[in-house]
């Protein structure tokens, strides 16, 4: 066993410490060490995006990254998107546009098509097609959750609009 | 509810009932990353379970030396075959009848077997430990080919070498498992000798693999103190694996408890029951303490669950006009090494006998010769009812061949040998009673919602245009109308491993006119806590959003044989709709009671019971139920409870028409999909939303496995396609936007008429897919090629036309 | 999937790296997105004892343009590349080749020197540099020294870099004239059947100089200078195409894999070129 390092993380707003091996992946650090289990493990080899999170600003799979490259950065999960008093547009529209099914793939999905939203507010079918393509899906077919994002961001343009 | 006055349909709207495209329930949880699956789950002082696993397809293990990973700090056990083989438990029980290896008893027989199972205090120590582990093993000859294996006299299985008798008859060779046969040998070789037209082929469906998101999994709890044994798991029949749990470790079943959470999709990957969840009990036993196993995806695909693999050869006869007049079939299964095909024990090949599909063919013969070879153990129902998704494969493939044969347009034969409205209930020469169809008015739907004369005038102007060297573009019409059996099924003919495929629902009003009902059955995506509330709604009156589901805890549900072949909604479903009409048969005495009148005197209308004549008499379900706990009712018990075990008379038969139309790169093999257009028959509509969202997701598992996805072996027995670089899932990017549509034929039998939709999707999915691929190529001569259709096979197909010349 | 123990540092800059390396020599490894290196830990493919992280070494990030000389940091990512307006207007095809890779998440992560250095086959960069004639800047324990991509590549997996040293940037004049990256493949996130860079300069209606490589048709990236030469001083015609092609096929060496057979893989070669020529022309 190698020497454990000493790492800062970030998560949803929370701080943690912890001493920890460096090849411990980030996604098991999350879900293991810290309890936070929307992120899930689907294929390991990073394709299938069901471990994305937010990390520095960035869309990763969690998955394919140590703890210790992760050291000092800021990460957000599904469980820092929403609340279930204060939900996430995009928490809404999955619901309403039945962009779920064994819900497994969901807090990826979520996650990363909260980040393809901030970056284009306002995407055609094809750039959330390209966007999301980071993200598989075993149920839906995708063509819901396009449906999901497209109607999220609609949403989310026009509420800006009227707050302007 | 054309005769419903605007007051009742608001009523009944604000049940949610049956036709509602209701939200679902379990969204919420999901879309905040508070689903419950299994890896969610953390006990105190849970141990890791990791597999040593053969990187051989066949070789004899001479010794295991686990020393050096038992003095790795954190190692608590390192099992073999030999620890287990003191409790009976190195083999256990398929599905089919036949045993399977735990852990490599002697020998392994395909890459990736369990071979010995550590056990840690987490899993990175539980994974380094597993490369710590010695195995020598001595490579004996692989096979990887079932013709050959029918030949080899390498003996794959020595545990049964002798056994001149299987579980379902006589054995041929010591790589055989079985003979299945259903029709009129005879008969059905007569019509074919003396037709006027014959058309054969051979149609191979690959190896694939259901592959959830989710892979296996299960968490062992042995209390020693309370001899109380707890498994959570990713399985898609908790109550079967209790069972066999309670006979295979001698636990009384009443100490056995076992639970599926929330389940990350299973297609069938998760009907099974694995080594993994069997070490993961041994283990706890062993310990004393909670222990987990969680597959990782490449073992997923290399050792649980494989899916078809059956090569398929056909003779299909007909007059000249192009009737059909027999249809003749043989079929090879590759079942790898263990038979551990997840079907009813009496369908050793499931249901592959609806294979005459939605024509009315007169004469059949099938004949099914189950193999032994060095490939991983399966052959599940991937999103199909038993072996369906191959039986509609072929028979669609060769009603196509026969068009070619005859001359003729695929529509046209389709529509001249569909069974016709009238003959249902319609009897088929291999043994079905076909419930319920109205094949004509889908086929002309879907024909007309597709322009399919435009679509074949396009298609011929694009064949000149290539001819003439304007376009390396081909276009393909993929045509399927398919018939799927699901809703196993009667427990006259339907059992797994002797326990009858009944199912149950168990439905308490609580006093205040709220409700739970708890099902037999396991959702793993289908959202049952969302339409099963619905079909209760529509029952007892009460809303849908006031219904709480729960399944998947055999402490709590009533015994049922679980979700999987489309069986949830006409079995499951059907128990549900009886319960509640049980529920509502009592509240009928106690609103007869409380309104002072003769129960007959009262009706039903929507959500309550009023009096005949006079509906503004009337007693609500919510005003029932309360009564029934609060009141004294001379005669009748208190409470409002009801169980129902729903054993269905027959099976459903859904149905659908679906046209695909491809564009493909004749340089490049690469495809298109520029139309899908999909009409689905469920019968009676439960929640059009869900049924849509099913729809798409099945069709694109259809997609993906008709132009890709496959478990590829090399001649050494290598898995070639163990992780998603290679094992072919699309992303958003290759995959369309379906078009969907229906007709409503409901189910005589079924008590709402419901018959199941889940499947339908793959099961037509794949052959239209596969159909439009080999149309593209129809006037270039083709008959047939094999999926999967990637690039390079399809490229393949074009250069073997001389297409590149 | 659970990778072997190793010890992890995150020097600050390059002398740190370069310490590392001559400490624990054929024992550590550079990671800088790490979507190559990774997975092949998690299999335990690639044993690592050693592992140092570029990340926070601040002279391998950004970029530079001067007039037409760019220089990309080897830490800079695909994502930086793709939405980098600067860059897509002095030389688009970099956008188009990075918008081929992977997907969001991986071109989040994964670095153009990553994808340049290791000299993984299936990697896209290697061929687009030497389709640039790009020069790799390399540091190790002699100082720096500059190797063009067309020299680096010696076989899959081995480089003219040695192990002691690092990549820490890459250098071209921004092509000229039409550019195409073309690129067949099963799915997102899979390797090339077959791609190619083309980048042509026209005069007067001719073709006055043309590069052209191909990726994942060898066990490196194959820029055919025939090929290239094949188009001067021609329209570009067909017959033009045809030749340029035949010299191309002359000099890859696919090999059967998933993606298919040789033969298959050798005509997509010469399909996916003949469309790269076309579409470089068409914006020369």
């Amino acid at each position: 066993m190698s020497k454990k390092m000493h790492i800062n993380l970030t998560v949803n707003g929370e701080h943690h410490e912890f001493l920890a091996e460096p090849r411990e992946l980030l996604i098991y650090t999350l879900r293991e060490r810290l309890n936070i289990t929307g992120p899930h493990i689907g294929c390991e080899t990073s394709h299938c995006g069901a471990c994305t999170v937010t990390l520095n600003g960035k869309s990763v799979k969690a998955c394919t990254m140590f703890i210790a490259q992760a050291d000092g950065a800021e990460i957000t999960t599904i469980e820092g998107i929403g609340s279930p008093d204060n939900l996430h547009v995009l928490q809404r529209s999955f619901r309403e546009h039945h962009g779920l099914q064994c819900g497994y793939c969901t807090p990826g999905m979520i996650t990363r098509a909260s980040k393809l939203l901030e970056e284009n507010p306002n995407p055609t079918e094809e750039e959330v097609r390209f966007g999301m393509a980071g993200n598989m899906c075993r149920c839906t077919g995708y063509q819901n959750i396009v449906k999901s994002i497209l109607a999220a961001a609609s949403e989310m343009n026009a509420a800006k609009e009227a707050a302007e | 509810m054309k005769d419903f006055t605007d007051e009742q349909k608001e009523r009944a709207a604000n049940l949610k009932g049956l036709g509602s495209s209701r939200k679902r329930v379990e969204d919420a949880r999901f879309t905040q990353g508070k689903g419950n699956y299994v890896d969610d789950i953390k006990l105190p002082g849970m141990l890791h379970g990791d597999f040593v696993r053969s990187p051989y397809a066949h070789a004899r293990i001479k010794s295991i030396d686990t020393s050096k990973a038992m003095a790795l700090e954190g190692v608590v056990a390192v099992l073999t075959a030999a620890d287990l083989a003191p409790l009976n438990l190195h083999w256990m029980p398929t599905l089919a009848g036949d045993k399977q290896m735990v852990l490599a008893d002697g020998k392994v027989l395909f890459q990736g077997q369990e071979v010995a199972f550590v056990v840690a205090k987490d899993r990175f120590i539980a994974a380094d430990a597993v490369e710590l582990v010695e195995v020598d093993y001595e490579e004996l000859p692989v096979i990887v080919n079932p013709f050959e294996a029918l030949q080899s006299d390498v003996v794959l299985r020595e545990d049964i070498a002798d056994k001149k008798e299987g579980a379902h008859g006589p054995r041929k060779h010591h790589n055989h498992i079985f003979t299945w046969e259903v029709g009129e040998e005879a008969a059905t070789n007569d019509v074919i000798e003396n037709a006027e037209v014959v058309a054969t082929e051979t149609v191979y469906y690959h190896r694939t693999h259901p592959c959830p998101l989710e892979t296996c999994g299960s968490v062992a709890s042995m209390d020693k103190v309370n001899g109380k044994l707890t498994v959570w798991g990713t399985f898609q029949a908790p109550h079967v694996v209790r069972t066999v749990a309670s006979l295979l470790s001698g636990i009384e079943e009443h100490n056995i408890r076992v639970i599926s959470p929330d389940i990350g999709g299973g297609f069938g990957n998760k009907v099974g029951v694995y080594p993994g969840y069997v070490c993961s009990i041994v283990a706890s036993i062993v310990t004393g303490v909670p222990v987990k196993w969680i597959e990782d995806r490449m073992e997923n695909l290399m050792s649980t669950a494989f899916a078809r693999d059956y090569w398929m050869t056909g003779k299909i006869a007909a007059t000249k006009e192009g009737k059909i007049t027999g249809l003749h079939c043989h079929v090879t299964a590759d079942h790898g090494a263990f038979d551990a095909c997840a079907d009813p024990t009496k369908f050793p090949a499931g249901f592959m006998n609806i294979c005459t599909g939605s024509y009315d063919i007169p004469t059949a013969y099938l004949a099914v010769d189950g193999v032994y070879t060095n490939k991983a153990p399966g052959g599940v129902a991937y999103r199909c009812s038993f072996r369906v998704t191959e039986a509609v494969y072929f028979i669609e493939r060769m009603i196509e061949v026969l068009a070619i044969e005859l001359n003729m347009d695929a529509a046209e034969l389709r529509r001249i040998n569909f069974i016709k409205k009238e003959q249902f209930p319609y009897q088929s020469a291999l043994g079905w009673e076909y419930d319920s169809g109205d094949y004509h008015t889908a086929w002309d739907k879907a024909l007309k919602a597709v322009d399919y004369e435009g679509l074949r005038k396009e298609q011929a102007e694009r064949v000149e245009a290539f001819k003439r060297g304007e376009t390396r573009s081909l276009m393909g019409v993929g045509l399927t109308f398919f018939t799927e059996i699901v809703g196993a099924g009667p427990v006259k003919n339907c059992d797994i491993l002797g326990m009858g495929m009944f199912d149950s629902c168990e439905i308490r009003i609580h006093p205040t006119g709220s409700a739970i009902a708890r099902l037999g059955t396991i959702s793993q995506g289908q959202g049952h806590a969302t339409t099963f509330a619905q079909i209760l709604a529509s029952e007892i009156g009460l809303p849908a959003d006031s219904i709480t589901i729960e399944e998947g805890d055999t402490d709590t549900a009533p015994y049922g044989l679980g979700t999987y072949g489309s069986r949830s909604t006409p079995v499951a479903g059907a128990a549900t709709a009886l319960a509640g009409r049980k529920i509502r048969a009592k509240a009928q005495m106690i609103a007869a009671y409380l309104l002072e009148v003769h129960d007959d005197d009262v009706e039903w209308d929507i959500d309550r019971f009023v009096v005949k004549g006079a509906p503004e008499r009337f007693k609500t379900m919510k005003e029932i139920a309360y009564a029934a706990y609060n009141q004294a009712i001379p005669g009748v018990e208190p409470g409002l409870e009801a169980v129902s075990y729903y054993d269905p008379p027959n099976m459903t038969y859904p149905f659908g028409a679906y046209i695909c139309v491809m564009d493909i790169d004749v340089d490049t093999g690469v495809q298109t999909i520029r139309k899908f257009y999909a009409l689905d028959d469920c019968g009676t509509r439960i929640n059009p939303m869900i049924i849509e969202g099913q729809i798409h997701g099945g069709l694109t598992e259809a997609l993906a496995v008709a132009l890709g996805q496959e478990i590829a072996y090399d001649d050494m027995g290598n898995v070639k396609t163990g992780t998603f670089m290679d094992f072919f899932l699309p992303t958003a990017w290759e995959v369309p936007n379906y078009i969907t549509d229906h007709t409503v034929t409901p189910s005589p039998h079924h008590p709402i008429g419901a018959k199941g939709v889940g499947e339908s999707p793959h099961v037509g999915g794949v052959p239209c897919f596969s159909n439009a691929v080999n149309d593209a190529f129809r006037a270039f001569g083709l008959r047939h090629t094999h999926m999967p259709h990637d690039h390079w096979r399809i490229w393949q197909t074009a250069n073997k036309l001389g297409l590149h010349d | 999937m659970i990778p072997a123990s190793f010890d992890y540092h995150r020097p600050s800059d390059l002398e740190g790296v370069l310490a590392l390396l001559k400490e624990h020599g054929d024992d550590a490894r550079v990671i800088a997105g790490g979507h190559s290196l990774i997975p092949m830990m998690k299999l335990r493919m690639a044993e690592v004892p050693q592992l140092i992280d570029l990340q926070a070494i601040e002279s391998l990030k950004g970029y530079s343009v001067n007039g037409s000389h760019v220089k990309i940091g080897a830490m800079v990512t695909q994502h930086e590349l793709i939405n980098s307006d600067e860059l897509a207007a002095v030389a688009p095809i970099l956008r188009e080749t990075s918008l081929q890779i992977a997907d969001p998440q991986v071109r989040y992560m994964g670095t153009v020197g990553g994808n340049v250095a290791n000299g993984d086959p299936g990697n896209d960069m290697p061929g687009l540099m030497q389709c640039l004639d790009a020069t790799l800047h390399l540091i190790g324990p002699n100082g720096t020294r500059e190797v063009a991509a067309r020299e680096y590549y010696e076989a899959a997996y081995v480089t003219a870099r040695e192990e002691d040293e690092v990549l820490t940037a890459i250098s071209f004049e921004a092509p000229k004239g039409g550019y195409a990256y073309e690129k067949q493949k099963r799915k997102i996130g899979d390797y090339a059947t077959a791609a190619a860079a083309v980048t042509i300069q026209k005069d007067g209606g001719k073709v006055a100089s043309a590069s052209i490589a191909m990726t994942n048709l060898s066990d490196t990236p194959v820029w055919s200078e025939a090929a290239g030469n094949a188009l001067v001083g021609t329209t570009c015609d067909a017959g033009a195409i045809k030749v340029a092609v035949a010299a191309m096929l002359d000099d890859i060496d696919p090999t059967e894999d998933n993606r298919g057979p040789v033969a298959f893989k050798k005509h997509v070669a010469g399909i996916i070129l003949t469309r790269a020529i076309t579409r470089a022309w068409e914006r020369a």
